[in-house]
């Protein structure tokens, strides 16, 4: 037994040093930040940077918020806090790809921007039919998905809102035809996430949609108060889940019971890919106030295995599902992003990651957000992934940022106050304290993280350009000079369109694949390539819809680094056939339509 | 001052103890009371429920693995430091309810906030000593201690478990039933009368809907806050008025703290209370004495 003063000293010190460990980890993990530096330096340390070019590209496009009951005036802010968002689409098919962005305030415009080839861009929304959609009783535009639902060669146009949710025909990139009515939609509903995906590989592509809110709550005439999520980790009084079969002839067949989708959970983000290599396309959704879900599709039914494959345990505020072979093992890993606010609510992003010797029906994930330096990213919304600097190794653009007002005073001690309240208290907007004009995880600075190709992300926005820190909700990455490179699009709440034009080391080189199904939806959306070079491989899919309220360009975009040996890239079709292009050359495009 | 003196004549065994330094019973206690349901073992079981009904219900942990982790590193440091400076393998529910408290209250992603703050909190008990009394509740100190230096890294839980009433009804009511055995339920008491009224209090100052200043207590931060750090007999005031007395200022602190948009109020008011109340019974204590000597 030692009682001695000497064991006193000893275990004072070491208490004292483990008082100091906290402080000593923070110093040691600033050194995933990268800060400022010229256009220059960035681009020979990091291989690109990035340009903001919106105003000189005439891309003039500032989203407005709507204005909701007025029982909401007092937490507006936070209600009305989503609606802005881009997805791509070369709509006319010229082979540049073009931007639909929504608006949200009522009487707003959405803008369709034609891509004019040489640098310019025109609104052409209103003469194309699409742009006078937030009219007062429909709702607002939350976001849009584009598919070739009737296989005639031009994407359509699907638009999911708080409102009244509608199906754009189009009519050979002349104009866009409603087509709402006929297809079945439902009359409202609160959506802020929707998926084109051929779920049951019949050649057409089937539409999933996910409610926010309850689809019986009209926000701008609420029956009452009581419209808030009824827990902050454990809601589900959200919005119901659609899939829409399509029949063909422009039917659709609402089948989300029948396939075995029944959740209320609120959903924020959804994504599909072939994630267990069946050829069938798995359904992920990321939740709000709530555990994700993922639904295993078996090409009929939909099996729900969250919990089965470790994706969903805790209960986070996902709001966002993208998907990257971010190892280039040709397996896909899943990133949700969620809040962090220092010295408040440590959620933490979610990167999962198929753990080693798991597969098929017995695939299981472990979140490697932490491991990989992808996990703090503020309050975080859209994210996709992408080659930024043609390395070879997907990187990841994270937008964040929930209400930038009151830059000196915040919302989340009321915040943390309420969302710890039993659900009678939470669930009724009445008892939520009044923001008052202050900010809450405002002004947050954007990540960029650059995949380091040995396990890692550094954070490289304020080195890149990357420095806006607008409210961002909605991402996409498309070559929208089709330069062989992958440019960033950004959608902000009560803020401006922005285009991040990305300039890249001539070095490193790519390859690109356009996808035209036959047998398949035209879209090629479910097709995925996987390209040998190097000895290395990556998969990447088509997708009808990632990240948050957003669509990736549909041409698939590979970087590989200098001097590649490209071996083949073999590609598989939705309908199970597989091709194969032997020895492809690098700094191409390759339009490829599926074999008769 | 720092130092540590045996604890083992102050042990407390009819309590909702998470700070007892206490040896493992002889082989002289009678076999039968070796099997009974000793009130020390009360509050470790209660919070296994509490801990085993949220989990159950609402998957309430951030993982096994962290909770466990928690747990091992505050029953490791308990059984080392114990040997070192007692010379015996001391009793472990105390240590458990730490450890167990831990990996509740304390929310991160990361592994290394848990193990810290369990080690920190149990270390506290042997090195924070004022004559030969601990001054911190030990998950309270470590939780404090943790929010403090690695807000990056760490939260505690604010967010309600799951929906339903009944769940909380039952933690509420076994929770009165265990502590009012133990002899405490006064202090938990004086503590919620205090926060309602306060809570009006706050909501007639800021303007804020009552429901909102009431919702904290409505959550589970608060359950464990309630019967297993303020009425831990080994950091409270040893004359019952007086122990409603620390509890009614704590919440004033907490109040003071809440009209100032701390987030942690109850945690951090605690942490400055409960100390000062050692403090000034121990002075007051040790002036009697002074005081019974010169008499003599």
């Amino acid at each position: 037994m030692i009682r001695g003063k000497t064991a006193r000293i000893i275990l004072s010190i070491i208490f004292v040093a483990l008082l100091a460990t906290p402080l000593v980890l923070k110093r040691l993990s600033r050194g995933a930040t990268v800060a400022h530096a010229d256009p220059s330096s960035a681009l020979s340390r990091y291989g690109f940077y990035l340009q903001e070019v919106a105003q000189s590209s005439k891309v003039n496009f500032k989203h407005q918020a709507p204005t909701l009951d007025h029982r909401l005036d007092h937490i507006m802010p936070q209600v009305a806090s989503m609606g802005a968002s881009v997805s791509v689409v070369d709509f006319n098919r010229d082979g540049w790809a073009d931007l639909y962005v929504t608006n949200s305030g009522e009487g707003s415009k959405n803008a369709l921007f034609k891509n004019n080839g040489d640098g310019s861009f025109t609104d052409v929304a209103s003469e194309m039919g699409v742009a006078d959609l937030n009219q007062v009783g429909t709702g607002v535009s939350m976001g849009s998905v584009w598919g070739d639902y009737d296989n005639d060669g031009y994407e359509d146009l699907f638009l999911y809102k708080w409102g009244k949710p509608e199906l754009f025909h189009n009519d050979a990139g002349k104009k866009f035809t409603r087509v709402t009515d006929k297809a079945g939609l439902p009359p409202w509903v609160n959506a802020n996430t929707a998926v084109w995906f051929d779920y049951d590989r019949d050649g057409r592509l089937d539409l999933f949609l996910g409610g926010y809110y309850a689809e019986d709550i009209d926000l701008w005439h609420l029956k009452n108060t009581k419209m808030m999520p009824e827990s902050f980790e454990y809601a589900k009084n959200g919005g119901r889940k659609y899939l829409f079969h399509n029949l063909g002839n422009g039917l659709f067949e609402e089948v989300s019971q029948k396939a075995g989708i029944d959740t209320r959970r609120w959903a924020l983000a959804a994504t599909v890919a072939d994630l267990r290599g069946t050829g069938n396309q798995d359904l992920f959704i990321a939740n709000d106030y709530g555990i994700s879900e993922l639904y295993f599709n078996d090409g009929k039914q939909f099996h729900e295995v969250g919990n089965q494959t470790g994706v969903g345990f805790a209960p986070k505020s996902g709001m966002n599902a993208s998907v990257g072979d971010i190892f280039n093992q040709g397996r896909y890993a899943i990133y949700v992003s969620n809040i962090s606010e220092e010295g408040v609510l440590i959620q933490g992003n979610n990167l999962w990651v198929p753990r080693e010797g798991t597969s098929s029906d017995s695939l299981k994930y472990d979140n490697m957000a932490r491991a990989m330096d992808v996990e703090i990213g503020g309050w975080s919304f859209g994210a996709q992934f992408g080659d930024l600097n043609n390395d070879g190794m997907l990187d990841l653009y994270l937008v964040n940022g929930y209400v930038s007002a009151d830059r000196n005073q915040n919302y989340w001690y009321d915040f943390s106050k309420i969302a710890g309240g039993n659900s009678t208290i939470i669930s009724d907007a009445a008892h939520w304290p009044a923001m008052d004009g202050r900010s809450l995880s405002g002004y947050q600075q954007k990540k960029v993280w650059l995949n380091d190709g040995a396990g890692k992300f550094v954070d490289v926005a304020q080195a890149v350009g990357a420095n806006d820190v607008f409210d961002g909700r909605s991402v996409a990455l498309v070559d929208l000079w089709n330069r062989g490179v992958l440019d960033v699009v950004v959608a902000n709440q009560r803020g401006p369109l922005l285009i991040y034009k990305n300039n890249v080391t001539p070095e490193n080189k790519w390859i690109d694949f356009e996808l035209e199904g036959v047998a398949s939806n035209r879209s090629a959306i479910g097709a995925q390539v996987r390209l040998f070079w190097d000895g290395r491989q990556q998969v990447q899919q088509v997708s009808g819809g990632s990240g948050f309220c957003s669509q990736n360009q549909r041409r698939l975009h590979f970087g590989l680094g200098k001097n590649p040996r490209i071996e083949k890239a073999e590609i598989r079709w939705p309908s199970g056939k597989i091709e194969t292009v032997d020895k492809p050359v690098a700094g191409q495009v390759y339009r490829i339509k599926e074999a008769d | 001052m720092i130092g540590v003196q045996d604890d083992n004549n102050a042990t407390s065994k009819d309590s909702m103890s998470e700070s007892t330094i206490q040896p493992v019973g002889t082989l002289e206690v009678p076999f039968r009371r070796r099997f009974s349901l000793d009130n020390r073992y009360l509050a470790p079981l209660f919070i296994t429920f509490i801990l085993l009904v949220g989990h159950l219900f609402y998957g309430i942990l951030e993982s096994y693995e962290r909770t466990a982790l928690a747990i091992t590193c505050a029953l490791v440091t308990e059984l080392v430091l114990g040997r070192i400076f007692y010379g015996k393998w001391l009793n472990l529910a105390s240590a458990y309810i730490s450890g167990i408290s831990v990996g509740i209250l304390l929310r991160s992603p990361a592994f290394w906030p848990y193990a810290l703050c369990s080690v920190l909190s149990i270390m506290s008990k042997y090195v924070l000593r004022v004559k030969g009394r601990h001054l911190w509740n030990p998950s309270n100190f470590g939780i404090c201690v943790l929010l403090f230096l690695a807000p990056e890294s760490v939260a505690a839980l604010s967010v309600q478990w799951g929906n339903f009433k009944w769940p909380l009804l039952v933690i509420w009511i076994l929770g009165s039933i265990i502590i009012y055995r133990a002899k405490r339920l006064q202090i938990s008491a004086a503590y919620v009368a205090s926060f309602f009224a306060f809570a009006f209090l706050r909501s007639w100052i800021t303007g804020d809907p009552w429901q909102a200043e009431v919702a904290p207590i409505t959550g589970p931060m608060y359950q464990l806050f309630v019967f297993f750090m303020i009425t831990d007999p080994k950091t409270t005031v040893k004359s019952k008025k007086w122990q409603c007395v620390v509890v009614f200022l704590v919440a004033f602190v907490e109040m003071l703290l809440r009209l100032n948009q701390v987030v942690y109020a109850p945690l951090y008011a605690l942490f400055l209370v409960g100390p000062t109340a050692m403090l000034i019974e121990i002075w007051m204590e040790s002036r009697k004495q002074v005081l019974a000597g010169e008499s003599i």
